[in-house]
């Protein structure tokens, strides 16, 4: 009966094979270590952000008069509302968590490489639609610190010689932020956005099914197959990682419940205090700092307070931070090392790797502090040291002493 | 396996452990939403010293009735002074531009004050206010310097004067000089001795607090039970994948 079912659905719509190409007979590496729980935890948080958000929108208002009173509204009056609300507040955060994590897994194992670089590159695009997306819905609560970091964003752009005022009135749709600004803000939230974001999610899906995954050894499984034509180091992902994903999930979620009911605030960095009260153009929150997330962008945004070649400093820390993360887009033809995984790399590379780590993590704290002349200083060595690590990577690369790469994945 | 999961997700964590302080206020307040009693207390005095000026607009009347255990009989005759129903959002009586005209600036609406601010602003703000004779109202604060407020609680609280720093230190003398606690002297007595007026205090930040996120009163049980169903479904999902990859090699 099932069978037959599934004959007639299949002569017309290819889901027998869909499901084998990507869950039944999608042959994955089987020596993923806990690095690899991060991709399927992304895309638990974007279900978890497009349902949430699904439900936020049906109560949310999208005016500057009553954005703020709706979001209290979803608190306290609407049934559930303050989980929906906490679920989709922290799942933010916690989607750069993961994303983060994600990419930094992507660097140890040099998933990047060929012949992945253009899964990496809808990556990268995935993470510039997630901070966009990200940026927007922080906007629609209306709180002071939402208009006060949409003014500092949007004005950022307006350091674009010639075209950059009319610009930023562009984007604004009007002369400041206001209602005009809240309503694009939410219309590209809710719909542009997410359609931009799961096409692009699909796209890397397709691409990594297409080309295989890496593994922590970085070396290609399909160039070792068995009899049965399978890679004899793969196993089929379902059931193997179905069942191992769903442990993941499970500590994700533990993890995920804990922020949202014991701390959704999370000492101020998902929930800041200056965003319980309502946006106020004449009054300026005591600092003005991104989430966290965005936080080493915006410390080499400020870290760079000195003019170069005749492009003032505004320029320049804004050339800084986006080429911050478009430089990531060019990794794959940067990396010129004989071996793709960190496991089989020399010193420098792990040296370097290092230093990039900890750059950004100062980088991430001195972008929710208040300037100071030191911690510029440290801010523009860490900014050097996380574009040397891009930069310098054609030379090193090459000048790093590898180590031979087993025939077969180990442990 | 499991190790390594954690570790690795802990390691954004440590962000936590350097919160956005915000600013430094001299007194602590311990709060307690359990203390059901405490909450009543505070809403009492919410009502009767606050709500003059200050409006609760996003919270009502009836939540503060469910949540507290507060009869709503009892409600709409001791602590609804104004026209407002049960189920109506607390508005002050006085409107925006009436206020501003008198106090030189509108009171601002409180149901997100705690959030805003936090519990130790809010009771270090009741209990700061202190004799000054440059302030129209005749008193200043040592949390919010040149507060429009008046000494509403003054009947209360009485009036206490702001001795210097300097003398504060060599009454002092130890370690910590001057930059703890602000020193007070009690001019004249109110209603409450000192100990009480703490008390006092303590109950309307608490029921400040509860007000600003009502629903922190079941949030935390909840939480437990979520917890612990997922702890076992994690451990079942371990048992499971164990029990799959039993052939993997």
């Amino acid at each position: 009966m099932a069978s037959r079912f599934m004959n007639w659905v299949d002569a017309r719509f290819p889901a027998t094979q869909l499901w084998n190409e990507h869950i039944g007979e999608y042959y994955a590496p089987k020596n993923f270590n806990v690095w690899y729980y991060f991709g399927s935890l992304a895309m638990l948080v974007l279900a978890n952000q497009l349902l949430t958000g699904i439900w936020l929108a049906m109560f949310y208002k999208p005016s500057a008069a009553a954005a703020f009173g709706s979001v209290a509204y979803i608190m306290r009056d609407v049934e559930w509302g303050w989980l929906i609300r906490y679920m989709h507040s922290t799942g933010a955060s916690f989607f750069f968590i993961v994303v983060y994590l994600h990419m930094f897994r992507a660097l140890l194992y040099g998933s990047y490489r060929k012949p992945r670089e253009l899964l990496w590159i809808f990556g990268c695009l995935i993470f510039l639609a997630l901070m966009a997306e990200a940026f927007m819905g922080y906007v629609l609560p209306w709180g002071n610190m939402s208009y006060w970091g949409a003014q500092v964003i949007i004005s950022l752009f307006s350091a674009i010689p010639v075209v950059g005022e009319q610009l930023t009135t562009w984007i604004r749709g009007d002369f400041v932020i206001g209602d005009a600004t809240l309503n694009r803000f939410f219309a590209l939230h809710v719909v542009a956005l997410p359609f931009v974001l799961v096409g692009l999610v699909i796209a890397h899906i397709m691409a990594l099914h297409h080309v295989g995954s890496n593994n922590p050894d970085g070396i290609e499984i399909k160039a070792n197959k068995g009899s049965d034509g399978h890679p004899v180091d793969g196993i089929p992902f379902h059931p193997y990682y179905t069942v191992k994903d769903l442990f993941g999930v499970g500590v994700f979620l533990t993890l995920f419940a804990a922020v949202i009911f014991f701390a959704p605030e999370f000492g101020g960095f998902f929930l800041e205090p200056p965003n319980f009260t309502e946006a106020n153009p004449s009054v300026t929150p005591e600092h003005i700092a991104p989430v966290w997330y965005f936080t080493p962008f915006y410390a080499m945004l400020r870290a760079i307070n000195f003019q170069l070649f005749g492009i003032d400093a505004k320029l320049l820390g804004v050339i800084t931070m986006f080429g911050a993360v478009l430089i990531l887009f060019v990794l794959p033809w940067l990396d010129r090392s004989k071996v793709k995984s960190i496991r089989y790399k020399g010193i420098i590379f792990k040296v370097m790797l290092a230093a990039l780590v900890v750059s950004f993590l100062i980088l991430g704290y001195i972008g929710t502090q208040a300037p100071s002349p030191l911690l510029t200083t440290i801010a523009q060595i860490c900014t050097a040291i996380y574009f040397a690590f891009f930069l310098l990577m054609p030379f090193y690369s090459v000048l790093d002493r590898t180590k031979p790469v087993p025939e077969r994945v180990t442990g | 396996m499991m190790r390594q999961l954690f570790i690795a997700l802990f390691l954004m964590m440590p962000l936590a452990a350097m919160a956005a302080g915000g600013e430094s206020v001299p007194f602590h307040h311990e709060t307690n939403l359990g203390n059901q009693a405490s909450l009543q207390r505070g809403a009492k005095m919410f009502m009767n010293y606050c709500s003059g000026c200050h409006s609760l607009q996003y919270m009502r009347y009836q939540r503060i009735s469910e949540d507290l255990e507060i009869p709503e009989e009892v409600m709409e005759n001791n602590l609804i002074l104004t026209r407002g129903k049960i189920h109506d959002t607390i508005q002050g009586t006085m409107s925006k531009e009436n206020a501003a005209e008198w106090f030189g600036k509108a009171p601002p609406d409180l149901t997100l004050t705690a959030r805003e601010r936090g519990a130790d602003w809010i009771y270090s703000f009741l209990l700061g206010f202190y004799l000054d004779d440059s302030r129209p109202s005749g008193v200043n604060n040592v949390v919010m310097s040149n507060t429009a407020m008046p000494a509403v609680l003054a009947p209360l609280q009485g009036f206490q004067a702001l001795k210097h720093e300097d003398e504060g230190e060599s009454e002092g003398g130890g370690h910590g000089g001057g930059h703890g606690e602000p020193q007070f002297e009690l001019v004249q007595e109110g209603q409450l001795n000192p100990a009480e007026y703490r008390a006092a205090a303590a109950d309307l930040t608490n029921f400040l607090v509860y007000v600003g996120e009502p629903v922190k009163l079941v949030r935390y049980s909840l939480g437990f039970k979520v917890i612990v169903f997922l702890l076992l479904f994690t451990a079942l999902a371990y048992m499971l994948k164990k029990e799959f990859w039993r052939d993997v090699h």
